[in-house]
């Protein structure tokens, strides 16, 4: 059955079960490898994209169920780098391994479109289903304290 | 000494209060910065080559070719700072790749070592990593001493020029001359004192490329005609398969083929395959679909009646007897069996599994005359010497892919897992290139486990309060009886505790398992640091101590060791005296040449709910190359440690582990990491040690004390999610 997505602005039609987690549809079909595989049950938040602007586990979001929504993935949250989430993680270093960086950028992005200038509570609870390995949670309340200055908020 | 505060907090309120973002004070600007790509070991060097560590472009570009992997801990940026620095060029000419591991093989490892591992990359290997980086700085001095006609010590060096009186020529003229030059004696390195890029903070090379998806790790990789696997390997370690029915599945959409995997006879070694099943399917989550409805009949035979109460058991038992002797001295046993006053105590902690968040995978290609492998591994000359046995071709036509890795953790060490194996026998036998990918439940219940461990330990305090004599023995569970792990052994970190004691008596004993057991950040003393490190509080507290003072008391005349403690001691304003439900904790460990000590801050509810306020480091690493990289890596061990020892903790059940996702194995998150603050204080001199891992063994120490503090309650086990600390 063939599917009509809308990914970072681009249309593709791809002919899928339908039940297929939009996370593999995205990188073994369409070929964006940013958004990352870490558990398949949707604990850990590297899967993490956007849907209709809402922070979405694309591991556990079936393909079918995202047919004529608007999906953002990492490599469409700008053209060039520039968002002010990217522009603060360069700013403040947060990635170590940086697997895990996409789904948290882009929980990020979505907390600072809701709420321009998050508390330390909002950002916990925003951030707490993405599991950083490598322990920047240190840095990544940091750049989103910083992206929220770049924002202008 | 040199007391560097480089906490983070420091660092970002400086990064906020600045104009245009960028960190104030001594670190080289991210405008100048040098670079590397998203794909760095397909970029190609348009230079002249010095030495195999380095070219240069007719622009003046310098290309570094990294031997090491870069999964987070710095390894690529450290590389190219330690040949910058020699080499003596602008930060903003050098860009990084990562060095050709087939061409290290070929040329009789030509790059010394390209292992990732122990912390040793900065600490151990920086003697011929800058040395190639001299002795290039060396050759283009001599080719233009040789044109020039003056001698080598009449021309200068410095940011990519040469120079001697009015002559001036750019490395990149020489550099082809330079290349053909045999020095006869080759240069020294720096001393810390000369350095003018070392020391300084310096953003990772890798970070831009990891803020937009493009920096590309070893599961991202996308070949033509590429097919998909995945496997299950027998859920009890060592099981055999004995039949499965592809009937089943084969009618699935996508659905290549199923095939059976078969573990070398009477080899339990580290990468060696176990029995398993291989779904292929044109894309991943076919193939594990499929492979989730395959029906699958194994022989598990007798590990089946492993679990962790068993295992536990046996351990107990085992601390009962006699065991291998790592320092034997009987007066330490014959003063605590005279001694009226005797403190003993017993430490457990469970199998822990490495959680990378990049699950294992491999990506193999076999094709006539050649092989390529792309693996996470943190050794690429042993994945290619694996994928070269597994296939049956010679070495020379394997070629390694560099990638970033998405963790590594000691997990990928030596070559990794059974996956990139998987992976070439598979491709062998389709003949086009397969991805194997292992769900996160294979990665957890396949994965090489840090061994299971227990101690007992018994001292006798004297008249001051201060203990005359220490017994300890110490259980492993590492698979055949290994009895070392890298570095460690079961008693590693308890034996080669710092405190002067008069008689100290260490036995050790290694159990045997069915469960591969492997390296794991600061093998080891991850495990025993909390054993010793609690006790000693247990100790100091029984003789009326201070626990901090009595470790700065038991290290007397070990200047590093007073450094570290004394600094921990004014930056962490440690205190004994707080109210019932707050308590602070300290900890100290070496491992990997660096000293690391830990002051939690805790509070505990009535009801028993932890939190971790804040934790404080400080480390001695002799000498610091890049503070920001080595402040990452002290936040990133304590977060790691934390994880294990709060959250942690692989629970077995019928010889296979149960609690293989994170829902059942939970890591820290945000909403409970504490803050970590990081200082230094640096021997200096012809001190070095290794800054990866060393920052996480004091940690669960810390908070463990830090909960005695807090509730008088004295937690001997990991995870502390299953103690009850509650209190009235």
């Amino acid at each position: 059955m063939a599917i009509n997505l809308s990914i970072n602005g681009v249309s593709h039609s791809v002919d899928i079960e339908p039940e297929t987690p939009l996370l593999w549809v995205l990188r073994d079909a369409i070929g964006l490898t940013g958004t990352k595989y870490g558990c398949g049950i949707s604990r850990c938040g590297a899967c993490t994209v956007h849907v209709d602007g809402q922070a979405t586990k694309s591991c556990q979001t079936a393909v079918s169920a995202v047919a004529g929504k608007k999906v953002t993935t990492i490599e469409g949250l700008s053209q060039d780098s520039s968002h002010p989430v990217q522009q603060a993680w360069r700013e403040v270093g947060v990635p170590q391994c940086g697997y895990c960086q996409s789904g948290q950028i882009m929980s990020a992005a979505a907390l600072l479109q809701k709420s321009p200038k998050p508390t330390d509570r909002q950002i916990d609870e925003a951030m707490a289903g993405n599991i950083c390995r490598c322990g920047t949670y240190q840095r990544i309340k940091a750049g989103i304290r910083r992206a929220s200055q770049i924002s202008g908020a | 000494m040199t007391d560097v505060n480089l906490s983070r907090r420091a660092l970002i309120q400086t990064s906020v209060g600045a104009a245009g973002g960028l960190l104030l004070g001594f670190h080289v600007p991210q405008a100048h910065a040098a670079k590397t790509e998203s794909r760095p070991w397909t970029t190609p060097t348009k230079g002249v080559e010095v030495n195999a560590w380095l070219a240069i472009d007719p622009d003046g570009t310098v290309t570094i070719r990294v031997p090491h992997t870069e999964m987070g801990q710095g390894g690529m940026t450290s590389v190219a700072l330690m040949i910058a620095e020699e080499l003596d060029v602008e930060w903003s000419k050098v860009q990084a790749v990562f060095a050709d591991a087939n061409r290290h093989l070929r040329n009789n490892k030509e790059y010394v070592t390209m292992f990732t591992a122990g912390s040793q990359l900065v600490w151990r290997q920086h003697p011929h990593i800058m040395q190639a980086g001299a002795s290039a700085r060396e050759r283009l001095k001599e080719a233009a001493a040789q044109a020039w006609g003056v001698p080598r010590a009449q021309v200068a060096a410095k940011q990519g020029v040469l120079t001697s009186g009015a002559r001036r020529a750019t490395y990149a003229e020489f550099a082809s001359a330079a290349a053909a030059v045999k020095l006869a004696e080759e240069p020294a390195i720096k001393q810390a004192k000369d350095w003018w890029l070392l020391g300084k903070d310096v953003l990772r090379l890798d970070i831009p490329h990891k803020v937009n998806g493009s920096a590309q790790y070893a599961v991202d990789t996308r070949l033509p005609g590429m097919v998909y696997a995945a496997v299950k390997a027998s859920p009890v370690p060592w099981g055999k398969l004995k039949s499965f029915n592809f009937e089943a599945i084969k009618n699935r959409p996508g659905i290549v083929g199923a095939f059976e995997l078969r573990a070398v006879p009477g080899k339990r070694g580290q990468p060696d395959m176990q029995d398993a099943v291989a779904v292929v399917a044109d894309s991943w989550f076919r193939a594990k679909t499929a492979l989730d409805l395959l029906p699958v009949e194994w022989d598990f035979g007798e590990s089946a009646k492993v679990d962790n109460a068993a295992l536990s058991a046996h351990a107990k038992k085992m601390l009962g007897e006699t065991g291998l002797m790592t320092k034997e001295e009987p007066k330490a046993l014959e003063a605590i069996a005279a001694s009226k006053k005797v403190v003993t105590a017993e430490y457990e902690r469970p199998f822990e599994a490495h959680l990378r968040m990049e699950p294992i995978n491999a990506t193999v290609h076999v094709q006539d005359g050649r092989v390529d492998v792309w693996s996470p591994t943190q050794d690429q000359s042993v994945a290619i010497q694996l994928v070269a046995n597994q296939v049956g071709v010679p070495e020379k036509d394997v070629f390694g892919h560099t990638m970033f890795l998405g963790g590594g953790f000691g997990g990928n060490g030596a070559g990794g897992t059974a996956v990139t194996r998987q992976a070439a026998e598979l491709s062998k036998r389709l003949k086009r290139p397969v991805k194997v990918l292992w769900s996160r439940e294979e990665d957890v219940a396949q994965d090489k486990q840090r061994p299971m461990s227990a101690a007992r330990l018994s001292a006798s305090l004297g008249a001051n309060g201060l203990p005359e004599a220490i017994s300890t023995r110490a259980v492993w569970f590492s698979l055949d009886k290994a009895n070392q792990w890298g570095p460690a052994t079961a008693d590693y970190g308890i034996a080669t505790m710092p405190y002067i004691i008069p008689l100290r008596h260490h036995e050790r004993h290694n159990l045997d398992t069915h469960v591969p057991s492997s390296t794991h950040r600061a093998p080891g003393a991850n495990q025993t640091g909390f054993m010793i490190e609690s006790f000693v509080d247990e100790l100091a507290l029984a003789g009326g101590w201070n626990p901090l003072d009595w470790r700065i008391e038991m290290t007397k005349g070990k200047d590093d060791w007073q450094r570290v403690l004394k600094t921990l001691k004014e930056k962490s304003g440690y205190r004994t005296d707080l109210k019932k439900g707050e308590g602070m904790g300290v900890a100290a460990v070496e491992c990997h040449g660096t000293i690391a000590a830990a002051c939690a801050t805790v509070t505990v509810s009535r009801r028993g709910q932890l939190t971790v306020e804040k934790i404080v480091v400080v480390a001695d690493c002799g000498h610091v190359i890049n503070p920001r990289g080595a402040v990452e890596q002290i936040e990133g061990a304590a977060i790691y440690e934390l994880s294990h020892a709060w959250h942690g903790g692989l629970d077995m059940r019928g010889g296979r582990f149960v609690n293989t996702n994170f829902d059942s194995y939970n890591l820290l998150r945000i909403d409970q990491a504490p803050e970590v603050e990081a200082h230094f204080a640096l021997t200096g001199g012809k001190k070095w040690g290794g800054m990866g891992e060393p920052a996480g063994p004091p940690v669960p120490p810390a908070v463990a004390n830090a909960i005695f503090a807090a509730t008088g309650k004295r937690i001997r086990s990991t995870p502390f999610r299953l103690h009850d600390l509650s209190w009235a």
